[in-house]
């Protein structure tokens, strides 16, 4: 509109990272309709990583991801929702590339830098958030599936959840029990699976985030997030890139806009990579 | 051109929170006939030239793979639409 919005970008080029403390690099991946990848990155930068841009067509998608040490799948509306939430997402060609090296069949690189997993069987530690959780139900990296919210309502809101496991990739740096408040907005956010799904993810302890406060959704069992059993694959509803900044996010005790609770995903992750296994 | 239609059904044990929304406008319109609605999906892929069997194999198995999540759909019917039917829709 003005030149203003030009000279005053209020979300920065991926490439001016603020000073990148732990040498991490993490993906962010960009799908048509992708729309929290900019947050997204901005997250991990706040975190202390590097963000790098991944474009789903990307050709090289292997040789892509062995230069980094862990992928975020954002939320957004990936090819408009079209057939199901993540469905044509997770046909794309780096989606490929990204089960594999999830599953821990990793291009074992020489170009391993500091911190990077390279040559270990360890899966890429990938992350979806919203769309991004439901491209990877549809990609069968994390069981169960999203229908549309039980009262079919967009919601929009600041949503209390519970860390369930703090012991995957995503999640180490909070400790079990711990409630968090980070932004819910979604439309098919209702998590479904069959009994014998439900139970072994209880029972194995991979329900890794819950609602508290109330089901917004009607998500089985109050599940906000789940992870694999080798904890490097998490997935969850809500959105913790949106409260990573004080005068971002949701308001908390401290004051409006004060939550930040978000943080410790990304600061979990960088802690993972640089630190190996906790 | 020959056409197979690929029905795609919630599962029975999956809420239809969809279909429970159309039951509940139903009869605000005065159609109190209908005890419930389950909302599905119709595939309609169109052919070049033969319905062989590869291309009905090759259906059923995108039914499966892509235009179904088998966690909460089921595939109800793939089928060569016939051409009274087709002719039938198209005059309707």
């Amino acid at each position: 509109m003005t030149a203003q919005n030009t000279e005053l970008p209020l979300i920065g080029d991926y490439s001016t990272a603020g000073p990148v403390l732990s040498g991490a690099r993490i993906g962010v991946v960009t799908f048509p309709g992708t729309l929290d990848d900019r947050d997204a990155a901005r997250a991990v930068r706040l975190a202390g990583g590097e963000a790098v841009a991944l474009w789903h067509a990307e050709p090289e998608g292997a040789a892509a991801l062995s230069a980094l040490d862990a992928v975020i799948i954002p939320g957004g509306f990936s090819y408009g929702d079209y057939l199901r939430a993540g469905a044509i997402a997770r046909f794309a060609p780096l989606m490929d590339a990204i089960i594999a090296a999830a599953g821990g069949n990793r291009r074992s690189g020489n170009d391993a830098g500091p911190g990077t997993l390279g040559g270990s069987a360890a899966g890429l530690p990938v992350l979806g958030i919203c769309n991004g959780f439901q491209i990877l139900t549809e990609s069968h990296l994390l069981p169960g599936s999203m229908i549309k919210n039980e009262n079919l309502k967009f919601l929009c809101q600041d949503q209390a959840l519970r860390v369930e496991n703090s012991t995957t990739a995503w999640t180490r740096e909070f400790t079990a029990g711990e409630e968090i408040t980070v932004p819910l907005k979604n439309q098919d956010g209702q998590y479904v699976a069959d009994e014998k799904t439900l139970d072994r993810l209880e029972g194995e302890g991979l329900v890794t985030f819950r609602y508290v406060g109330g089901n917004p959704n009607g998500s089985r069992r109050d599940i906000a997030g789940i992870t694999n059993a080798a904890g490097n694959v998490v997935g969850l509803m809500p959105h913790p890139e949106h409260a990573v900044e004080p005068g971002f996010g949701p308001d908390s005790a401290e004051g409006m806009r004060l939550g930040t609770d978000g943080l410790g995903i990304f600061t979990s992750v960088v802690a993972s990579i640089a630190g190996g296994s906790k | 051109m020959p056409t197979i239609v690929v029905d795609v059904m919630p599962k029975p044990e999956i809420l239809d929170p969809q279909g429970k929304a159309i039951a509940g406008a139903l009869p605000r319109l005065g159609f109190t006939g209908f005890a419930s609605v389950r909302q599905g999906r119709r595939f309609e892929l169109t052919v070049e030239g033969e319905v062989t069997e590869d291309v009905l194999a090759q259906a059923r198995k995108a039914a499966e793979e892509l235009l179904s999540n088998p966690v909460i759909e089921d595939v109800v019917n793939v089928a060569v639409l016939t051409e009274s039917a087709q002719d039938e829709s198209q005059s309707a």
